[in-house]
């Protein structure tokens, strides 16, 4: 039997508004249910006009996407969660 | 002259414009995001008006909220800062056609500003040395490899569009213009909504010097002198100083009346900078036209005594220039520091967050504009900039000390600023005595690892 999945959160390292996707025009960068490697890239975070990318920390799968698009997001608020093995 | 001056804008400029239109006896209308409801200009200003939404796109970028709010307060006039509208052709288009006075340069001369090659083409035909590069918009591959040829490598391709260093890209070698002409062109319609290129010969860390400029509406121009803006991190501006002191008289005299050719032959209203850099050998090219007041404006206005948002406001009024740069001749030299919510540590990652401990700096010849206060809450969603620390001195070098000093005793904290970046640089030789280009800052700061 496999281990039960551990539960992940991704939380903002600073205050910012959170984006889903690299332009306006562009699929998101992840759907709830994707699998996702470790260091790849699972939103924006724009911070005084600076976008920063958040990485997932693990390899594993997106269970919830807690922030909507574009919205502001507090210092240390979540982003979404994740389940690694 | 109007009574009332809506302030289309935030953070230290607002406070900047709204003291100005103070101390000339007229009131104020401030207008203010949700997330700027405790800010000084919003509790400075007679009174204000809250426009919902946090995001510029929602709030200081929108003109209808803006002309709306100008509507409600009876102002005749808007101030728009720099940067949100401030170099928007269509926003001072509006203002006039909804009966306001736009306090800035005319929609012509921001059209004419903002495109960049069509610029350099006045420049040129003014007879103000450009940089060798394509004389017109360049459509194809073919066309680019040969001006390349022609003006030798290093080159850039630059978005017409562009400006302020954005849409630029640096080739060394045919093969890499090749590769990067067709992302630039994607890239310029992508971002500016208009793929016109041009091409220049690249200059290695050459100086960024430029010239303020004053139109009235009788079409007299004058420039108020030089700021030495060369110190710099990916384009943007850290710390200017007025005078330059790569310039000698004989040198300025030539430039000021370079930079009045390009202002006149686009007749030029109210507050402008015309931009040049200086390679190594002090040859001068023309780069830009700002058509807007600019974040460094203070370091003019303390060795010329000349407040230009007042001279904005009173030229928008329809009052004359009766004075030129012979008149007013520099008084010392000024510098100033921008004092960014940045960690200069860690790639200049924004900082907001809350103003714990604050602490300004004061005393002879210092002056600083900013919004900050102790409490103050810096919302993540508009720019970093916290403070601009300007200091005064008789000669460059008591100017430097005075600096040095206001750096010591100003204190922000917890949020990480460029303070202790400014204090390293102050106490840098090659800075004391004047020699420094673009590449400086990146002495002081870790490489880059933030590039991927």
């Amino acid at each position: 039997m496999a281990e039960s999945p551990k539960r992940l959160e991704i939380r903002a390292p600073i205050a910012g508004v959170f984006y889903r996707r690299p332009s306006p025009e562009d699929p998101p960068y992840v759907e709830v249910g994707d699998t996702v490697k470790k260091k790849q890239v699972l939103c924006l975070l724009e911070t005084m006009k600076v976008f920063q990318k958040i990485k997932s920390p693990a390899d594993g799968k997106v269970v919830e996407i807690v922030a909507r698009n574009e919205d502001p997001v507090a210092d240390g608020g979540l982003l979404m969660v994740l389940e690694t093995d | 002259m109007f009574k009332k001056v809506l302030v289309a804008n935030r953070g230290e400029i607002a406070v900047r414009i709204i003291r100005a239109c103070r101390d000339l006896g007229l009131k104020t209308a401030a207008v203010f995001s949700e997330a700027d409801r405790q800010s000084l200009h919003a509790a400075l200003a007679d009174e204000g008006v809250c426009l919902a939404g946090f995001k510029p796109a929602d709030t200081y970028l929108n003109m209808d909220k803006i002309l709306r709010a100008a509507r409600e307060t009876g102002a005749q006039a808007i101030h728009p800062g720099y940067g949100y509208l401030a170099e928007n052709e269509k926003f001072a288009a509006r203002c006039r056609e909804e009966g306001f006075v736009f306090i800035g340069p005319s929609p012509e001369n921001i059209r004419l500003a903002g495109n960049k090659l069509m610029a350099r083409e006045m420049a040129a035909a003014a007879g103000v040395p450009v940089i060798p590069g394509s004389a017109r918009g360049v459509v194809s591959r073919d066309e680019a490899l040969a001006i390349a040829a022609e003006t030798g490598y290093p080159v850039m391709i630059k978005a017409s569009a562009g400006g302020g260093g954005r849409g630029m890209r640096i080739c060394s070698g045919p093969e890499e213009l090749k590769e990067e002409f067709s992302i630039a062109r994607a890239e310029a319609a992508a971002a500016f909504g208009n793929d016109t290129l041009y091409i220049e010969r690249y200059l290695q860390n050459p100086r960024h010097i430029e010239f303020q400029i004053l139109g009235d509406s009788s079409g007299r121009v004058v420039h108020l002198g030089d700021r030495e803006c060369s110190v710099q991190r990916r384009y943007q501006k850290l710390l200017e100083e007025a005078p330059s002191p790569a310039l000698d008289g004989v040198l300025r005299e030539k430039m000021g009346a370079a930079a009045l050719k390009v202002a006149q032959s686009m007749n030029y209203f109210n507050a402008g900078t015309v931009e040049f850099i200086l390679d190594e050998k002090k040859n001068f090219y023309f780069m830009e036209i700002n058509s807007r007041i600019q974040v460094e404006h203070p370091v003019t206005e303390m060795v010329t005594g000349i407040d230009l948002v007042k001279e904005q406001i009173r030229l928008s009024a329809g009052e004359c220039l009766d004075y030129d740069f012979s008149s007013v001749p520099g008084r010392g030299w000024a510098i100033e520091c921008r004092i960014n919510a940045e960690d200069p540590e860690n790639s200049f990652l924004p900082s907001p967050g809350t103003v714990e401990r604050y602490r300004p700096p004061g005393g002879f010849g210092v002056r600083l504009d900013t919004h900050v206060y102790q409490g103050y809450s810096i919302p993540p969603y508009y720019d970093s900039l916290l403070a601009k620390l300007i200091a005064w001195g008789p000669d460059r070098k008591s100017a430097i000390s005075v600096m040095s000093r206001a750096l010591r005793e100003f204190v922000i904290e917890p949020v990480k600023t460029t303070i202790p970046l400014h204090r390293r640089m102050l106490a840098d030789k090659s800075f004391a005595d004047g020699d420094y280009d673009t590449g400086f800052v990146r002495k002081f700061i870790p490489v880059d690892e933030d590039e991927d």
